[in-house]
């Protein structure tokens, strides 16, 4: 029976598991099960793989597959889950750096029989072809690969949240993308093994991956983790051209869609075009035309208690600074206490709050906090003229009300959470040092805003410890 | 004419991914994105060719490197958004 046969049909087996495994991920009843069938499509494709003729030394893939099983389950158990936008950064990264070097690995091959076959004759179209896809999927790889590095950088704060801005760098990225594409043209026409045209679209395109995230801010990280994703199945994709293979094109197809749909809502969430999110500084292009009127009120965890004990509905806005501050399990203790004192208590959930796509979600689901707590924007909207109390708990810009009224502001325009319409805000911050948007918030200097200084976590355990008593 | 027919299966691809993916409820964004991105850790498949292929040194250093990384992105994606639902789900049974 041929070999090759038997594998391509498994592929199609494997297909099909991602298919209906990625559709069960988007049904919460059904989400865990489809992970496992997509993870056993994958366990198909790689055990098939192993049959194939072209294989004859299994010594490095399985060194390769036991160090990436290794390191992979080491970092996926011990991760804590708010350090999730970094893991899901770093993965991400890795895979498009893997696609890269499938496709630099399939140059040398290609280039032995191309020297010995056309030692005098032009190079032939197909030649061509495969060599422009190789420089394609070496291009998207290497974006991804770096741009997820700075991402990663980003989250993790190792390097500046904010938007890192400076004269001429769309210049540059313009000049860069020219250079690669000039640089792929004339290694397609005319490839060989010592030109330095490969080498200069490999560098470049790594750096091209830094200059594009650099600029992005830390509030749009979300969008930025979304278009990643959506890259590293590109890069996938692409490098199912290179090898002729179908499994990848149509993985790395179904990754690219999904990333694309998921980029979609960030932006939209946010009011912004995916090309204005990329190409202009978050917070950098235009200055807040309101002064701020107003005084900052500022409140104690006693009053806050007692403001809590009076309340029959409340409602708890998340932000990155529940996530930093690890607060979700003592915020899941004070939500029991206030329902045991006969409140009301929601969750009201930005698309964009945090640093990825549904990160809040998966930290309140972590605290056990129920699933039907969790309302989405436009409901919480209608119902705050009708809430007591609005506890804002690390959030910032999806709670300033500028984006309703101030058409200076950067995010004038965004969908906000009105929180400024219930009867008492609560705000849950350090200090009055502005975000990682760098905007001041007129939220804080609200009547009707209370500000309870101090970490949130802190802040919320000795509320947690008043009611206790 | 291989091209073609491989642009055939990426454009029925393209439309298939949007087709299942238009509605996610947005609690689980994060768990699809980590799931997806794991079986973007397909091109593992591709790195194991080049890796064993046994001929060009150069090919099977970089194809061994392509396995690792790409192995960790798909087991690590697996693992990590399978601690993320299991914990979506622990918290509806308890409910019960």
């Amino acid at each position: 029976m041929d070999i090759n046969l038997l594998i391509n049909f498994a592929y199609i087996i494997s297909a099909l598991f991602f298919i209906t495994g990625l559709k069960m991920l988007t049904s919460l009843n059904r989400a865990r099960q489809g992970n496992i069938i997509s993870g056993i499509g994958m366990f198909i494709a790689i055990v098939v793989t192993l049959l194939d003729r072209g294989i004859v030394d299994y010594k490095w893939i399985l060194i390769g597959i036991v160090i990436g099983t290794v390191i992979g389950t080491v970092v996926a158990r011990l991760v804590e889950m708010t350090k999730m936008p970094e893991v899901v950064a770093v993965f991400n990264g890795l895979g498009g750096l893997s696609s890269m070097l499938v496709a630099w690995a399939a140059l040398y091959p290609e280039l032995k029989t191309l020297s010995i076959n056309t030692v005098n004759q032009p190079i032939t179209i197909q030649s061509s072809l495969l060599m422009a896809t190789i420089v394609l999927t070496i291009f998207i790889g290497g974006i991804t690969f770096t741009g997820s590095l700075v991402a990663y950088g980003k989250l993790s704060e190792a390097i500046p949240g904010k938007a890192l801005l400076f004269s001429g760098q769309r210049f540059i990225n313009g000049v860069l993308v020219l250079a690669i594409i000039f640089f792929s043209f004339r290694f397609s026409l005319e490839p060989s093994l010592n030109s330095v045209d490969f080498a200069v679209v490999l560098l470049f395109s790594l750096l091209l991956g830094i200059m594009m995230v650099i600029p992005i801010g830390g509030a749009d990280m979300p969008v930025v983790i979304s278009f990643l994703n959506s890259y590293s199945g590109l890069a996938a994709c692409a490098a199912g051209f290179v090898l002729n293979n179908n499994l990848l094109i149509v993985a790395g197809s179904l990754v690219g869609a999904s990333g694309i749909i998921l980029t979609n809502i960030m932006c939209k969430a946010m009011n912004r075009s995916l090309r204005n999110v990329l190409f202009s500084g978050f917070g950098s292009n235009k200055q807040s035309s309101q002064n701020i009127k107003g005084e900052v009120n500022p409140v104690n965890t006693e009053d806050a208690y007692l403001m809590l004990e009076a309340a029959s509905r409340v409602v708890i806005v998340p932000g990155y600074g529940m996530a930093v501050a690890q607060a979700q399990h003592v915020l899941e203790e004070l939500m029991a206490f206030l329902e045991e004192n006969d409140c009301e208590v929601k969750f009201a959930m930005h698309p964009v709050a945090g640093r990825m796509p549904g990160h809040m979600n998966v930290l309140l689901a972590e605290a056990d906090v129920p699933y039907e707590k969790l309302v989405e924007i436009d409901d919480i909207n209608q119902q705050m003229p009708s809430i007591d109390i609005s506890l804002i708990i690390g959030a910032n810009d999806i709670v300033n009300p500028a984006a309703n009224t101030d058409k200076g502001s950067p995010i004038y325009g965004m969908p906000i959470i009105n929180v400024q319409e219930s009867g008492t805000v609560i705000v849950f911050k350090r200090s009055m040092a502005s975000g990682f948007s760098g905007l001041d918030n007129i939220l804080f200097y609200g009547e009707n805003t209370r500000m309870l200084f101090g970490d949130a976590k802190e802040s919320l355990i000795d509320l947690v410890s008043k009611f206790k008593t | 004419m291989e091209v073609i027919y491989l642009f055939f299966i990426l454009i029925l691809s393209v439309f298939l991914g949007f087709e299942l993916i238009s509605k996610v409820p947005s609690t689980l964004h994060t768990p699809l994105m980590s799931g997806s991105n794991a079986i973007s850790g397909v091109t593992v498949v591709g790195a194991m060719v080049s890796s064993g292929s046994g001929e060009e040194q150069i090919a099977i250093i970089l194809g061994t490197c392509a396995v690792a990384f790409a192995t960790i992105n798909v087991v690590g994606g697996y693992i990590v958004t399978d601690r993320m639902l299991a914990m979506f789900k622990r918290k509806k049974s308890g409910q019960k």
